[in-house]
């Protein structure tokens, strides 16, 4: 009992030693994460046994017994009973085109191409961070890009018969004017006095609600408006010569791309203006928020495109027609707002009202607050959640297969029908390359979406 | 201590009476939690509140950047009164910094961008005159060198700091402090209380709610206790600890100071 004392006095601090060997190295990290325990060394024996089970026959179906030439089902067809053959690659080569195009006119493909070209080149500087001008950039892809790319994909010339005045029907006078370059001086004319009356019409209700000297911001604001629709419009009303190309012969790959790139890029900002009226104070935004997203929620995706497709003519007037494409779209992209709006508000609710008040105290006003403080934290909070909704929308693009519009899948089944590439394996080595293209689609959001959340992972939360 | 030249100038541009509260009354539902409050404050003044949790100390200085919302009588900020007027809310909240019990910085802004949000947005200052701004009031708050590091990474007394840093770069009249120490260590606790001295001595508008004693001692013009949404006593910090008038007022000191 001598040596034991309930005093103590430390003399000097010890230095740091390095962990024991068997803590480190490949020998710790085995015994760590391998065979630590019995269940363990149970697990890692399945999981072995698993991979062993599913790796060597795809290897061996899809690369070592695949055919990988050939010009008709002849080559992919086994000669004797006994040989194995593997996936019938030849088959995927001869059908490429209608893969990747659809029924687009073999002449006018470069047009898809200079599409997927220009929509490369401005996408993938905008995604790597270290990149500048992204202002710019972003103006190039959200706001030039969209209308450059209709154009080219569908030939452009809209047909702009009525602005505001002539749905009034007060247009008559301008009807005796002509057209050039496919562009009606009529409704031109009808466009710019739409827009005169309108600013003053915004000039009026202005300076009534908010009193004098308020007018001369709205009827800007008004005629901006009017000036930036203009030149979208006139983009698509010039003849540039351009053959039109309808929709129904779009097709493959072309209309997923086009139907996922449009859902994604409309339903972030829609859904981040629900997730935020479905927070609002005011009960009309707030129930109308709510309405919204409980209906297209509560809706199957089928119904949704069933609905555009089938129902809607009915109710619309009889002179009003919307091009297919166009329905399944604007389906597809409310549908992706509604489950959007949910993720963001997942993330809106996340932030502690500490924040908020921090923001207030400083002067910002709640747009200011929202844009700069509650927003960026939010959606950071929620990449993940906003990732998995574009993936999963990126996959029920194929659901419009069942309105007759021939996405990359929907081609891929109509390639199938061709009894020149009937084979055994046609089938397996269709499937194989469509979850093998929508697979490096959706693990490359993945993936960048990782990255994002690594970058913007600064310092912890308080 | 010399004067910091950017507070000086600003307070000796603001109207003489910086706060006046007349008959405010609060409730939350039924419960009233600010009872007819009388107040004023003059240009200058450093005034501590404290009494015991529930008493509507925090709620009373929240009510002057209108955080809470009064239901009965007036209050008057630098000459503009809080009404429902988001513009004039707006303008008060301008001019009137604040600082929380838990800092409640930005995390995802660095230290220096914490400080110029606000000067770029609301005040629309070119961002580098903004920066020079923050470096100056980083300066004095002593963590220059911490400008492009992140909340996280700073301990609790240096982000007390900068959130001092960050409501000074707004160039307020008025600065209110809600129990700035009581999250922090007990280490700590003294850096911030140093910064709110230098504060005082620069002769800043300052309303605190804390219960450090030490420091009411020490720069306080006023000490106000309240209890059940009420003043219940207001006094020279001298006379205040020497010589209570109200029982309640009593009661308190004695369990707080041992």
């Amino acid at each position: 009992m001598a040596a034991l004392s309930h005093s103590f006095v430390a003399k000097d601090l010890l230095a740091a030693e390095p962990a024991p060997a068997a803590e480190h190295g490949p020998i710790g990290w085995a015994r760590h994460h391998l065979f630590g325990s019995v269940p363990q060394v149970l697990l890692t024996l399945f999981g072995a046994w698993l991979l062993y089970a599913t790796i060597p026959p795809l290897v061996r179906f899809f690369i070592t017994d695949a055919v990988w030439t050939g010009d008709s089902r002849a080559a992919c067809v086994p000669a004797s009973p006994d040989q194995v053959v593997g996936a019938c690659w030849p088959f995927i080569a001869a059908k490429f085109n209608q893969l990747v195009y659809g029924f687009y006119p073999e002449a006018e493909r470069w047009r898809v191409n200079l599409a997927y070209l220009l929509g490369a080149v401005l996408l993938v500087p905008l995604l790597i961070p270290a990149l500048p001008g992204k202002r710019l950039n972003a103006l190039l892809f959200f706001g030039a890009y969209p209308v450059v790319a209709f154009v080219l994909l569908t030939g452009g010339n809209l047909d702009l018969r009525h602005s505001l005045l002539g749905y009034l029907g007060l247009s008559a006078p301008f009807d005796a004017l002509g057209q050039a370059f496919g562009v009606r001086a009529a409704f031109w004319a009808d466009y710019v006095l739409s827009a005169v009356v309108v600013a003053a019409v915004a000039a009026l209700i202005a300076r009534m609600v908010a009193g004098a000297g308020a007018e001369k911001g709205a009827a800007k604001t008004a005629l901006t408006v009017f000036a930036a629709l203009g030149l979208v419009l006139l983009a698509v009303d010039i003849d540039f010569g351009l053959p039109s190309v309808e929709t129904r012969l779009w097709g493959g790959l072309l209309v997923t791309l086009v139907i996922a790139v449009t859902g994604i890029t409309v339903s972030l900002p829609f859904g981040i203006l629900l997730a935020l009226g479905r927070r609002s104070e005011l009960p009309l935004v707030k129930i109308s928020s709510i309405l919204f997203i409980e209906f297209w929620r509560g809706v199957p995706l089928i119904t949704v495109l069933f609905f555009a497709t089938y129902m809607l003519p009915l109710f619309l007037p009889g002179r009003l027609t919307i091009d297919g494409l166009l329905r399944a779209l604007v389906g597809v992209a409310l549908f992706a707002s509604a489950y959007m709006a949910e993720v963001v508000r997942g993330g809106l609710q996340a932030i502690p009202k500490g924040q908020y008040e921090g923001a207030m105290a400083l002067g910002l006003n709640s747009g200011l607050m929202m844009r700069l403080v509650v927003l960026p934290q939010a959606l950071k909070l929620v990449i993940p959640g906003i990732v998995n909704t574009f993936i999963g929308l990126f996959k029920d693009t194929t659901l419009v297969l069942i309105v007759s519009i021939f996405d990359f899948l929907g081609s891929l089944r109509a390639a199938f029908t061709d009894p020149n590439w009937a084979t055994p394996t046609t089938l397996f080595t269709g499937f194989g390359f469509a979850g093998l293209v929508y697979f490096l689609f959706c693990f490359g959001m993945s993936r960048y979406s990782m990255a994002l959340e690594k970058r913007l992972d600064v310092g912890r939360r308080h | 201590m010399s004067q910091d030249p950017i507070i000086a100038k600003t307070e000796a541009e603001a109207p003489k009476t910086a706060i006046e509260m007349v008959g405010v009354n609060k409730w939350y539902g039924d419960f009233h939690v600010l009872r007819d409050v009388n107040l004023a404050v003059e240009r200058g003044e450093r005034i501590v509140i404290c009494g015991p949790s529930g008493s509507g100390k925090s709620t009373l200085i929240r009510c002057i950047n209108r955080l809470e919302e009064h239901q009965k009588g007036r209050i008057i900020v630098d000459g503009v009164e809080l009404t429902n007027d988001l513009k004039r809310i707006d303008e008060v909240r301008r001019e009137v910094g604040m600082c929380f019990q838990h800092f409640n910085l930005f995390p995802h802004l660095t230290i220096l961008e914490n400080c110029t949000l606000a000067p770029m947005w609301v005040r629309k200052m070119p961002k580098k005159e903004a920066e020079e701004l923050a470096m100056h009031f980083l300066t004095k708050v002593k963590i220059p060198n911490q400008a492009s590091k992140y909340p996280g990474q700073l301990s609790g007394g240096q982000q007390q700091r900068v959130a001092i840093a960050r409501a000074l770069c707004m160039r307020p009249r008025i600065m209110l402090f809600d129990e700035p120490t009581s999250a922090l260590d007990p280490e700590m606790v003294k850096e911030v209380l140093d910064t709110m001295v230098s504060l005082a001595h620069d002769g800043m508008t300052m309303l605190c709610v804390t219960h450090e004693m030490g420091f009411a001692r020490q720069v306080a013009n006023r000490v106000i206790f309240m209890d059940a949404g009420q003043i219940i006593e207001m006094n020279e910090p001298e006379a205040f600890f020497s010589n209570p008038q109200h029982e309640r007022t009593r009661l308190f000191l004695s369990q707080i100071l041992h």
